[in-house]
């Protein structure tokens, strides 16, 4: 049962993943991949969840693994959010932000 | 937690990361949306750790110190690269992010007894996100020249990968089995191997289509990760960004006119016939990609138009542009051509630079309005009508062997229709081809053209002197 709903969520996201940014125009093409691509390393509650069921058991090298996936998943997240407002600042307010 | 609240708040999330990404994709809220994203992922952060327990998770010091460090080095790193280096960031970004899959998908793979469903999914994650991962980085190296970017086949490679694909199956098949200690080393190395004869044999134009894909993918694999561990949230959030990046994808490759199959399967990589390299008397050349390269021939007489006289001017920019940090200069040829009178456009191709959106960016940067800047279809058939073309630092989105040169990487692509304005100003790095690897016969035009060969800055200068 709680796998079909899973498998359920996850056809429904899919289909309004698939309409919600059907109208974007090309010159946010970059951004928004790279915004989406933060959004990926939402994996980081997979580690996390991982990684506190290693700390419960006592698993140290079960708990290394997740910290490590979660630290990556973290430099996804934040560098992918920061690059994508770095993107996007340039079309934003124009003239006063700083260079590169 | 109770339950209800959990996925109550779950579809909440979810639902708030569909307006991040609508609002995304709209300019005048794009930035907020990418805001909305941030809270969203905050906000889910917490949640996940609430439900695990606030006494085991929460306090767990471990947790906070891991995410601490990736934050540190994810916005010290963002803050530090160069705009013109967005593509390979990206692609390693995905590829980090797919790893964290994979890990994830490894783990729950080895704990024991979670069933028949969680052992699956776990081993599909750890596929999903290892294909991402070494794909990702050869997307990555392709694009900072750290690797050659023409497409690579091996000998067999299609039955090669075939087979490694099979070995992904099959590992998946054994988790099934509850054969975790089997399954997992048999799926991490097929699908590592995977990702890079895919990534290896993408090349040239296809780059852009296979960082978006890959983007996709790895958005699929924290879904699935998610499936694994039964966690709705990742799976709300997995399938969206999977979905919505097949959607970019697919949008790519219409603009390529090229079938997402036949770049999944490599169909593309006929390489170039190989025209002759170098013709003596020079009136050609191409994208300023490969940038040690010695000082050109000097340029043929000029054209007898001056673009001062011009009075509409479309201005092209490839990744040459970006290669050079011309957009600054761009942005004054543009300036003064617009004092003088001028009506000044800039096209955009989908492709141009190494990303779809690439270009705007950049022009972004130095303050081009993006009320100046036109797609493809929107501005193809004014070349005609046009005075004079400036192209700086294109080749391959201006290629006219595009019509007509079947079984090149470019054949059938939709190019800017520049050969058909009757002055054009080139100013490109050299006579060689763009990234495409495809000469461009544009260059060999006897009249209405100029080309001003080496540093895009320099040659802009030149043109900014004569007007």
């Amino acid at each position: 049962m709680k796998e079909l709903i899973l498998i359920g969520v996850f056809v429904a996201a899919s289909a309004l993943g698939y309409v919600v940014i059907r109208k974007v125009p090309s010159l946010l093409h970059t951004p928004l991949m790279s915004g989406m691509n933060a959004l990926s390393g939402v994996t980081l509650l997979g580690a996390l969840i991982a990684g506190a069921a290693a700390y419960l058991d006592g698993k140290t090298a079960a708990l290394l693994v997740a910290l490590l996936a979660a630290a990556l998943a973290t430099v996804n997240v934040a560098g992918g959010f920061s690059v994508t407002h770095r993107m996007l600042k340039m079309f934003q307010k124009r003239g006063t932000e700083d260079e590169k | 937690m109770s339950p209800i609240l959990y996925y109550s708040l779950s579809a909440v999330l979810s639902a708030l990361v569909l307006l991040g990404l609508a609002m995304q994709s709209r300019v005048p809220s794009a930035m907020r949306g990418n805001l909305v994203c941030v809270g969203v992922m905050g906000l889910a952060v917490l949640l996940t750790l609430a439900k695990e327990g606030v006494k085991t998770a929460l306090l767990n010091p471990w947790l906070w110190l891991a995410m601490a460090a990736g934050a540190a080095v994810g916005l010290v790193w963002a803050s530090r690269i160069r705009m013109i280096e967005m593509p390979q960031v990206v692609a390693v970004l995905n590829g980090i992010g797919g790893l964290a899959s994979a890990l994830v998908g490894g783990l729950e793979l080895m704990k024991a007894g979670s069933g028949v469903f969680s052992d699956v999914t776990a081993a599909l994650a750890l596929v999903i996100g290892a294909v991402t991962f070494s794909g990702s980085l050869v997307a990555a190296l392709k694009l900072a020249r750290v690797i050659d970017g023409k497409p690579k086949a091996f000998p067999f490679h299609g039955a090669l990968s075939a087979l490694l694909l099979c070995g992904c199956l099959a590992g998946t098949v054994l988790a099934g089995f509850g054969l975790a200690a089997a399954a997992l080393p048999i799926c991490a190395v097929s699908a590592l191997l995977f990702g890079w004869l895919f990534a290896m044999r993408v090349g040239g134009a296809d780059m852009p289509v296979a960082i978006s894909l890959l983007n996709s993918l790895s958005g699929v694999a924290g879904a699935i990760a998610g499936m694994a561990i039964y966690h709705v949230l990742l799976v709300a959030v997995g399938g969206i960004v999977g979905s919505s990046g097949l959607l970019l994808t697919q949008i790519m490759c219409r603009a390529m006119n090229r079938k997402l199959l036949d770049i999944l399967l490599g169909r593309t990589v006929k390489a170039a016939p190989k025209e002759e390299q170098k013709e003596e008397p020079a009136p050609e050349e191409s994208e300023p990609d490969s940038e040690p390269e010695p000082e050109p021939e000097p340029e043929p007489e000029e054209a007898p138009f001056a673009l001062k006289d011009a009075k509409n001017v479309i201005i092209v920019p490839g990744y040459g542009m970006a290669l050079s940090q011309a957009q600054g200069k761009v942005k004054e040829l543009a300036d003064r051509l617009k004092a003088n009178g001028a009506t000044v456009r800039f096209a955009i191709h989908p492709v141009a630079g190494r990303m779809p959106g690439h270009m705007n960016v950049l022009l972004a940067e130095v303050d081009v309005d993006y009320d100046d800047l036109y797609e493809l279809d929107s501005i193809n058939d004014d070349f005609a009508s046009a005075d004079a073309v400036v192209v700086v630092g294109a080749s391959d989105v201006m290629n006219p062997a595009a019509r007509e040169a079947e079984g090149t990487p470019i054949y059938g692509m939709p190019i800017l229709n520049v050969d058909e304005a009757p002055h054009v100003f080139v100013c490109n790095f050299d006579l060689k081809p763009g990234y495409a690897g495809v000469e461009n016969p544009l260059y060999r035009r006897t009249h209405g053209i100029r080309l001003l060969l080496g540093d895009a800055k320099e040659s802009l200068q030149t043109l900014i002197d004569e007007l």
